[in-house]
């Protein structure tokens, strides 16, 4: 892949009202997935491909890591801001997990907002609605955005 | 056996440094679905600025991880790791992660507490560069689970 372009240019503050709605995303999980950021992460938990051991531990079956859900969540945002730098701070709480089948995916939605706006800063803290199903499945999801 | 509370406030010797390795962030960058091609192109990464490609805000918890380690291993600690639930996840950044940085985490544990028979360690991980200079302070809470 080769890309010429400038950087897009960056949202100003200027411009954004708190409740916007600035980015989504819907993000399909698959037991490949899974696999895929176990080897790219390091993190080798069996919980996360295999169903017998997931049982045998109390779980109902495979969890996606919450460090995956947690880093594609900000994808989005960093879309939107246009370089994966202007992300000057990252949080969450994870509150459930996602199930992932064996034979299907599991679908997990992004919908990020603008929380708040620190203009003296140059801050914007953008706020992640993440759900799989019904379900929110991370708390206090926030990133904090450096814009000018 | 329970967490022991004179964890708190110990600082622990820093770990061996982590070079990030470009297709390192180029492999956890497609494992998080990161899209932005500063994180995934070289020549774009050095058209906004940067030495190489940038890693996605979540990559920190790969030099994270060695800290973690330490910590479940450390012998008058009393974490049971097959009782630990990730609770939640913070990032801080001076700057991002840039292929090629040579990075050094050391931990701290920032707090103990008890609730409701479980226990709550807070551990913050300084990760500076080469040079010194602070990069990004990961801090993560986990909670170990008591006896049922």
């Amino acid at each position: 892949m080769t890309v010429i372009a400038t950087p897009a240019p960056a949202p100003r503050l200027a411009d954004l009202t708190v409740g916007d709605v600035v980015a989504e995303g819907a993000f399909p999980l698959t037991r490949d997935s899974l696999v895929h950021y176990a080897g790219a992460s390091g993190d080798f938990n069996p919980i996360h491909y295999r169903d017998d051991v997931a049982v045998s531990v109390g779980l109902p079956g495979v969890l996606a890591h919450g460090m995956l859900t947690m880093g594609f969540a900000v994808q989005p945002v960093v879309d939107w801001a246009g370089d994966p730098g202007r992300i000057v701070d990252f949080q969450v709480r994870f509150t459930r997990p996602v199930l992932v089948p064996a034979d299907g995916e599991a679908v997990v939605t992004v919908v990020a907002r603008v929380g708040a706006i620190d203009t003296d800063a140059g801050v914007a803290r953008i706020d992640l609605t993440v759900s799989s199903g019904e379900v929110t499945v991370l708390g206090k999801a926030q990133a904090r955005v450096h814009l000018a | 056996m329970s967490v022991n509370p004179e964890l708190q406030g110990r600082v622990f010797p820093p770990v061996a440094p982590y070079l990030v390795g470009r297709e390192k962030v180029r492999e956890f960058s497609r494992a998080v679905f990161a899209t932005n091609p500063i994180n995934l192109d070289p020549e774009a990464a050095r058209a906004a600025g940067y030495a190489d490609v940038v890693a996605p805000p979540t990559f920190a918890v790969v030099v994270q991880e060695a800290t973690l380690a330490q910590l479940l291993a450390e012998p008058d600690a009393g974490i049971d790791f097959t009782r630990v639930v990730h609770g939640d996840q913070r990032f801080s950044f001076t700057r991002p992660i840039v292929a090629g940085d040579e990075l050094t985490a050391t931990l701290a544990v920032a707090g103990v507490k008890s609730l409701g028979g479980h226990s709550m360690v807070t551990a913050v991980s300084t990760i500076v560069d080469a040079s010194g200079a602070h990069v990004v302070t990961a801090t993560s809470t986990l909670v170990v689970r008591g006896d049922e």
